[in-house]
């Protein structure tokens, strides 16, 4: 039976279930084979901290929810088209979100007296009429799994487990999605278990069918390709690009890459994926704590290493002495922190970009720290490399500054060409580099590089450059203990303008119109709801400029000279005005501060009212 | 070209306060050096903070003086990813055991190939004579006007406890045994703690003494050594097995010298080990042992981590393009 196909520019579909339905490994599927089929895609995983918070209830609700596009789009979208709602929990946690007319799909056998009364509804809502302005299609997800599987040689809640896979087919038909590559990945994932192979295609196939028998779906929609620049792509998670922009890096520098590390979310997946790559002459330890993770990339680094410690806003907490210690010692480190919501434990698993002030100024003493903050998914593989160009070239600690939201959103990202990454390579230190009067030569380990600064990288092993380095201040160049006033002062200046004389590329602004009197300025991952929100107003006919730093510190040369051509600046943060704050300290401009730390990225359409108010204003 | 001692002085002024015990020990080190046959760039030493880690200074190698607790993990760090190194770390009693005792513990169970060596002076030197985790039960300081109520560890315990696979004490006044000890502790593979018993005279002076002094030494100590039978120096008392399984010290006329422990540093069962460390009285010192109670093979973490990284390489180094591109790719023309 065909049925009416109907074409769409964009659809933002939302699987909602319980943390044990299996909503994330469904929306990463359907996400793969969207990026496959060519839209442009974004998603916004939203799960719990607890694994397992008890079953059916609000608080365990996982989701998962992606935004596909037959053009260029950069956020997971504000209000799905589509809710996917396994159990009455799903259906109450989303439906705010949710605008009229939206399509609702819920799993009916979920929806026992028992189930709806755990979170609140004293009848199903969707036979009491409530969901009158939806379009809700009621299916008996779990019995219609069941019943699809009973020839397979499993349990029945085994049969039960595959109602994701169910669900993915149905929605796959409706979107007209390619099915190979869910087929492949389903092989490899139960390539040990043939009878839950069997069951889960078999799960996928009648999703797939029912959609094409059923009378609730009158029409299939489409969406297609989306235009992008040539080249071969793939689907891509933030934090998996950021290992790979560190193992690239590391090759690239020629250097072995060492990672020290402590499990914390939302950069654990870090420390997993590189855990994998030892034949890239990749090394990784998991540390005893954050402090250990840190201190054994230092040792790392002071021998020869590309090092490296990932974690998250309490981690850097933990780790800030020893930061200190690197900023002092002058030795090339990368700190990853993939923020969270905090203070303390926070919101574990959600996102905010409130460690800015943190990195920049959490240590004793003046102890300046580079900071470079990806704006997407893909985009953490270019910020992870261009971390450390900073941190070899100038012999420093540099914060890459990830979150949340970029850490577990994917896009389709354009693969790189090996061969035009940047060459890192460096050059260990051989020989000495300072002569005597009386002609004799010595070895100085803060003899410093006259252009950029950096002090000698000097490994243990170097026959002749024996020295001693610590946290104590030294004395210029030849590096000896010093206690001197003078020379503390100009240790501290000096240790300043490295970091202040880092070369880092122009801030770019993006005003097609050229007649716009507000600019949007943001960091880190608010690139894409910024972004929309700007491409809102300006289809509205608000003219708005958009500009995003990736450097914090020290910010691009040019960024006093762009901030002056505007009559206001919006600065649009998940917190409570961190970036605005350096900028109004740094360039005495009374930038506005839009702040939300709600654990979710900003709504397009919220920052386009913000924009259309500030411009009513100019 | 053979080397002395005087090739590991640094020309830094050593800045302890005179008649530190550290001075003691630092010569030690510096004479014991050329034995390791290591070309000096080919040596590392790392330090925490406190007097005693200011070591690293004085010594003619490579060297780190870092913060306060953390030498361990940034010396497992170096050691894990440069193998061709021989790695050193001085610590103190508050260094190791109040603020690193974490790193320390995790060092010693890992048996990473690092040689720690702990300077025990019962007492916080550089911050001008606070009680440690090392003194006495109360102990009068600035800190404890009353006398501290926290009672100590010991750090020979400890570190049997954590599944260290090297053991040893010494004394600073002793060069022959600090020597000895020292030249075990090098070749051993894996994490070696030494502890070492220092005088620091300005806050905690005499802190040893009993142990020091020629009158009454020999009937406080045991001298612990391989194949010999653990009794006191002057030999009139002996660790025997008592009844309960446990460890005690009898009258070796008594019992007879056959019924006397024949120390095995080797043993792989840490329990005699453990009960010998737990002899002695802490305030007193008496029945003290030295020298080396756990020397037992196993595998250092670094030759097990590249081990890994070898098995890895050995189905063939990784190809960057393959890997970046992944097994699901779409083209865009
Ligand atoms: C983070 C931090 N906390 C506290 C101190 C102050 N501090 C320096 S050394 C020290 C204790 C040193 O005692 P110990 O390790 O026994 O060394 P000693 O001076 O006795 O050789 C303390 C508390 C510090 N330097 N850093
Ligand atoms: S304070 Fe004590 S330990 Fe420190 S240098 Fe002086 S004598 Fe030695
Ligand atoms: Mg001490």
């Amino acid at each position: 039976m065909s049925k009416q196909v109907v074409q769409l520019s964009r659809v933002i579909i939302r699987f909602a279930g319980d943390s044990g339905d299996g909503m994330q490994l469904t929306g990463d599927q359907f996400t793969s084979r969207t990026a496959w089929f060519g839209n442009d895609v974004a998603t916004l995983p939203d799960f719990p901290a607890e694994i397992r918070a008890p079953a059916g209830t609000i608080p365990g609700v996982s989701a998962f929810q992606l935004h596909f596009a037959d053009h260029d789009i950069t956020t997971a979208g504000d209000t799905p088209n589509v809710l996917v709602a396994m159990n009455p929990a799903a259906l109450k946690a989303n439906m705010r979100d949710l605008p009229r007319g939206a399509d609702i799909i819920v799993n009916t056998d979920e929806f026992t007296p028992r189930n709806l009364a755990k979170v609140g509804y004293a009848a199903s809502p969707v036979d009491d009429g409530s969901l009158e302005s939806y379009s809700v299609h009621p299916i008996p997800l779990t019995s219609l799994t069941v019943e699809a599987l009973r020839s397979f040689d499993i349990t029945k809640k085994e049969a039960e487990r595959a109602k994701n896979m169910f669900a993915l087919g149905l929605l796959s038909w409706l979107y007209h999605r390619p099915t190979e590559g869910t087929l492949t990945f389903l092989k490899q994932k139960f390539a040990k278990k043939p009878q839950i192979l069997a069951a889960n295609i078999a799960a996928f196939e009648a999703g797939w069918s029912f959609g094409e028998t059923t009378e609730d779906f009158s029409v299939q929609y489409e969406v297609q390709p989306a235009p992008m620049l040539a080249g071969r792509y793939r689907n891509i998670h933030g934090n998996l690009a950021l290992s790979y922009g560190l193992i690239a890096a590391a090759q690239r520098a020629e250097l072995p890459l060492f990672l020290g590390s402590y499990p914390i979310t939302p950069a654990s997946d870090i420390l997993h994926e590189l855990s994998k790559h030892k034949k890239f002459d990749v090394m990784t330890f998991q540390a005893e704590d954050e402090i250990a993770g840190v201190g054994s990339a230092i040792g790392a680094a002071y021998g020869g290493m590309l090092a490296v410690t990932t974690t998250s806003g309490p981690g850097v907490a933990l780790k800030s002495e020893a930061i200190g210690l690197a900023v002092s010692l002058e030795l090339p480190l990368v700190i990853v922190d993939v923020q969270r919501g905090g203070p303390s434990t926070g919101l574990p698993t959600k996102t905010e970009q409130a460690d800015l002030l943190q990195a920049m100024f959490g240590r004793n003493g003046e102890a300046p720290v580079p900071i470079v903050a990806p704006r997407s998914p893909g985009d953490c593989f270019d910020a992870a490399i261009e971390a450390v160009r900073i941190a070899t070239t100038y012999r420093t600690p540099v914060f890459l500054l990830s979150d949340g939201y970029v850490a577990n959103g994917s896009e389709p990202w354009r693969i790189p060409d090996v061969d035009s990454l940047p060459d890192l390579r460096v050059a260990f230190a051989t020989e000495h580099n300072h002569t005597n009067d009386d002609g004799s030569t010595e070895f100085w380990p803060f003899q410093r590089d006259p252009e950029t600064l950096a002090r000698p990288w000097a490994v243990p092993g170097t026959k002749g450059l024996e020295h001693r380095i610590g946290g104590i201040e030294k004395a210029d160049g030849i590096g000896n203990i010093s206690y001197d006033p003078d020379n503390h002062d100009r240790m501290t200046r000096l240790r300043q303008a490295k970091v202040d004389g880092i070369t880092v590329p122009d801030l770019e602004v993006a005003d097609p119109d050229g007649d716009a009197r507000v600019l949007m300025l943001g960091w880190g991952s608010t690139y894409g709801p910024i972004n929309a929100a700007c491409e809102i107003a300006r289809r509205s006919g608000v003219s708005v400029a958009q500009a995003h730093l990736r450097h914090l510190n020290p910010f691009p040369a040019n960024t006093a000279e762009v901030l002056r051509r505007y009559d206001k600046v919006v600065i649009p943060e998940m917190n409570l005005g961190q970036l605005a704050l350096l900028i109004r300290g740094r360039y005495l401009v009374d930038a506005i501060s839009y702040n939300q730390v709600r654990g979710l990225p900003f709504k397009g359409e919220e920052l386009a009212g913000v924009i259309k108010d500030v411009v009513a204003s100019v | 070209m053979k080397q002395s001692a005087k090739d590991f002085k640094t020309d830094q002024e050593v800045r302890w306060c005179p008649g530190c015990g550290d001075y003691a020990i630092l010569a030690g080190v510096q004479s014991f050096m050329p034995e390791l046959g290591l070309a000096k760039e080919n040596i590392v030493w790392i330090s925490g903070i406190g007097c005693s880690s200011r070591f690293p200074y004085y010594m003619n190698t490579f060297g780190m003086h870092s913060i306060h607790g953390r030498a361990p993990a940034i010396a497992s760090g170096l050691a894990i990813t440069r193998p061709d190194l021989s790695v050193w770390v001085v610590t103190g009693d508050g260094d190791a055991l109040s603020i690193g005792g974490n790193h320390l513990i995790h060092a010693l169970r890992r048996n990473v190939n690092l040689k720690i060596l702990l300077f025990n002076n019962r007492i916080y030197g550089l911050t001008k004579g606070q009680y440690s985790p090392t003194s006495e039960v109360g102990k009068v300081t600035k800190s404890t006007p009353m006398g501290s109520l926290d009672h100590p560890f010991n750090p020979v315990s400890l570190a049997i406890g954590a599944e260290a696979s090297f053991v040893a004490r010494t004394i600073d006044s002793d060069r022959k045994h600090l020597t000895e000890t020292l030249r075990r502790a090098a070749l051993h593979e894996g994490t070696a703690l030494v502890e070492i018993y220092q005088n620091c005279n300005i806050f905690n002076d005499g802190a040893w003494d009993p142990l020091k002094d020629s009158e009454h030494r020999d009937s406080l100590m045991f001298r612990l050594e391989d194949g010999q039978p653990i009794t006191l120096v002057d030999g009139s008392r002996g660790v025997v097995r008592a009844a309960n399984g446990s460890l005690e010290i009898a009258d070796v006329a008594e019992v007879g010298i056959e019924s006397v422990l024949v120390h095995d540093s080797r043993n792989p069962d840490p329990a005699v080990a453990f009960a010998l460390s737990h002899l002695s009285d802490s305030v007193t010192l008496a029945d003290t042992p030295i020298g080396v109670f756990r020397d037992v093979p196993r595998a250092s973490y670094d030759s097990a981590f590249h081990a890994q990284i070898e098995s890895a390489k050995a189905g063939g180094r990784g190809d960057l393009g393959s890997l970046l591109a992944g097994n699901d790719t779409w083209e865009i023309a």
